[in-house]
């Protein structure tokens, strides 16, 4: 009788530790992800009927921070359909502004934003009788600065991270060249440097840094622009025809919130819960 | 003990330089591709693993194999396997080599490996796995010399290494189980993206690791004098025979979700894999050889290890049985499954890949390095055998 009892309480208290600490555990696990993600709820909730759940979920997350900055960008694809021009435009002022290394060599490929079809940026919308203005142009895609990236979640040294502005950056001189990122990433947004990318450099802009081979990059929302109140090199090269707006989405009189009040606008893969911070005006 | 290595018949040392031939020009290719980048790869933006990345998958799962000798002989007691337990921790000792062998190959940046320990990241699978793996390597090395030394001098080891026997045993689990995570928690990619991953990788396992070891077993005979035993040889086709049975059914799942639900996702990378996908006019196939060798290879192997007269009256037939199953599952999981994966990609654009020359001589050089401890390893644990008995 009484060794049963010991026993019972021994097991009692084993298992009691395992539980305290596993919890433990998870709840550092997925603290990691959302400590960033929280403080963006009271902004980007609001859009996101669909999406309000998934914060809900992690209920410990830390509280709401409505002083916090969260950017994003708005993209008009019927400007960009009218105006063919504007999507090289865009996507010269970023290789300009970035020295991003343009190969002869697919294989090598290098790109932050780039213009692709509709049934590539949307393949989880797929239509047969898609109508012709869509089918014949091309609209711009790029790193979506997701609310919950994965790519964050998978980098094993944070060398890739989301700063308090809601950007998803990357650190050069830390990052060992995995990929785990690139494999992680649901929209096909990161690159990597296959070989030394320097001599390929076409323009070099002495205010950004070049990369080394080895290592993965991204489009950064410009964010070192961004830090001197500047707009990203895309949106600049769009000038006035307002293809794209970028601000801050945590601010309810920002224009990009009345941009998002006033059309239906739609997200990239969104059942992935990634919450991508691109919006698309179809 | 590593003078029993030093002693060795003239087709050993022929052996050892032929391997050391490819792993001299694997050393080379390297250095061409640690000054030139990782771009002298048949990688890309679109099939950003490759070769690399595929084999360590396998290997992982050659790794966790040697569990299927461990855990009957330790748990069940079953004795017939006392002989060759050590043949599965050495084996696991050589392919964890390999698996870190082929992440650095892979590693864009090798030097800042450590960054992973510097800047530890639990949300990360990546530095879980280095976790178990380093752990499960330790562990063999540490219980595969301590009970070797111990038979050497012929006594009982010592309590304290049933500790980290016992451990190892749920390690070898995780070690696959954490590389499956690796795929199976990543959005956006739909054929890694199901729950079945661990256990299919741990069903593959159990069967090609014992199938190696029952290759390697039959080699010895030949090659050692070293009798691994019937009853033992018997017991692990037994197993084999369930695991790689278990490995295909959860691969027939894996269609029966694709194509029922019939949606497009789902099928894609299966259709690629399988039958060649069509995109645009054109059709993609350049895995579907090596899928159907894979089925074919299967059916082979099963049929030479499970018809009582090749499994029981030729050891011949039985190797070859085995090794067929081993190739089998080393193209399921070493080709198919992390290449398939990239394709389509996230945009909808289908790549294919293939390895270039320098890539291919860096992938056998790292098996040959890998084989080369394993035979080293073999080489002194059979002597020691032959040293006990004598």
């Amino acid at each position: 009788m009484d060794k049963n009892r010991r026993n019972f309480l021994k097991v009692a208290g084993i298992s009691t530790l395992a539980g305290l600490g596993g919890t433990a555990v998870v709840d550092r696990l997925v603290a990691g992800v959302n400590v960033a993600h929280a403080s963006t709820e009271g902004g980007h909730g609001a859009e996101q009927g669909g999406h309000e759940a998934a914060p809900a979920a992690h209920g410990h997350a830390a509280a709401a921070d409505p002083n916090a900055n969260r950017y994003g960008l708005v993209i008009d694809v019927k400007k960009f359909y009218e105006d063919p021009s504007l999507g090289e435009k865009c996507v010269q002022a970023c290789i300009k502004t970035h020295n991003i290394p343009e190969f002869d060599e697919k294989k090598d490929e290098i790109k932050w934003i780039w213009m692709t079809n509709y049934e590539n940026a949307f393949p989880e919308n797929p239509n047969k009788y898609r109508d012709e203005e869509t089918e014949s142009n091309q609209l711009p895609i790029m790193c979506n600065h997701c609310d919950n990236p994965p790519c964050v979640r998978a980098c094993p040294t944070k060398a890739t991270f989301r700063n308090e502005d809601g950007l998803v950056l990357m650190d050069y001189h830390r990052c060992i060249g995995c990929r785990f990122c690139m494999a992680a990433c649901p929209y096909g947004s990161r690159s990597f440097n296959w070989r030394d990318p320097r001599p390929f450099v076409k323009e070099l802009n002495r205010d950004f840094p070049t990369r080394m081979r080895g290592v993965v990059e991204k489009c950064t929302f410009c964010a070192e622009l961004v830090e001197k109140g500047q707009l990203p090199a895309c949106v600049e090269a769009c000038g006035e025809s307002k293809a794209m707006v970028f601000g801050n989405l945590n601010d309810p009189n920002s224009e990009i919130r009345k941009v998002l009040k006033e059309n239906h606008t739609i997200q990239r893969n969104p059942s992935l819960g990634t919450l991508p911070s691109v919006f698309y005006i179809v | 003990m590593f003078e029993k290595a030093l002693k060795g018949n003239k087709y050993y040392w022929m052996w050892l330089a032929f391997l050391g031939f490819f792993i001299a020009v694997a050393c080379v290719c390297y250095l061409r591709q640690y000054f030139y980048g990782l771009g002298l790869t048949g990688m890309s933006r679109d099939v950003s693993w490759g070769l690399y990345i595929s084999q360590f998958t396998f290997l992982v799962g050659v790794a966790a194999g040697g569990v299927m000798l461990v855990l009957p002989y330790y748990i069940h007691n079953f004795k017939a396997f006392g002989k060759i337990t050590i043949l599965g921790e050495f084996l696991a000792i050589s392919a964890l080599l390999m698996c870190l062998m082929f992440i650095m190959a892979d590693l864009g940046q090798p030097l800042r490996g450590l960054n992973v320990l510097f800047h530890p990241t639990p949300h990360s699978m990546l530095f879980w796995d280095m976790c178990v793996l380093w752990g499960y390597l330790l562990l063999n090395i540490i219980c595969g010399w301590v009970i070797l030394t111990a038979e050497r001098k012929q006594v009982a080891p010592p309590k304290w290494i049933y500790f980290f026997v016992y451990i190892s045993i749920p390690f070898a689990f995780s070690i696959h189980t954490v590389t499956a995570m690796l795929y199976c928690g990543l959005p956006g990619r739909h054929f890694w993206l199901s729950a079945i991953i661990a256990p299919r990788f741990l069903a593959s396992a159990f069967a090609a690791g014992p199938a190696l070891i029952v290759v390697m077993a039959m080699i010895l005979k030949r090659v050692a004098n070293f009798d691994a035993g019937k009853e033992a040889i018997q017991k692990m086709v037994t197993i084999i025979i369930y695991a790689a049975i278990a490995n295909m059914f959860f691969v027939g799942l894996e269609f029966f979700v694709g194509f029922y639900s019939n949606i497009p996702g789902h099928m894609h990378t299966l259709q690629y894999l399988f039958f060649g996908l069509e995109h645009h006019g054109h059709v993609y196939n350049n895995l579907v050889p090596f899928m159907w060798a894979f089925i074919l290879l299967f059916f082979v192997g099963m049929a030479l290890i499970c018809y009582p007269k090749t499994r029981k009256e030729s050891d011949f037939w039985l190797a070859m049985g085995c090794l067929a199953i081993f190739v089998s599952f080393w193209l399921d999981k070493g080709i198919g499954f992390v290449l398939g994966g990239f394709v389509p990609t996230p945009v909808d654009e289908i790549v294919e890949y293939y390895p270039t020359l320098n890539e291919l001589f860096i992938t056998i050089g790292i098996w040959a390095t890998g084989f080369f401890i394993l035979t080293v390893l073999y080489k002194i644990a059979i002597s020691v055998e032959h040293e006990v008995e004598a």
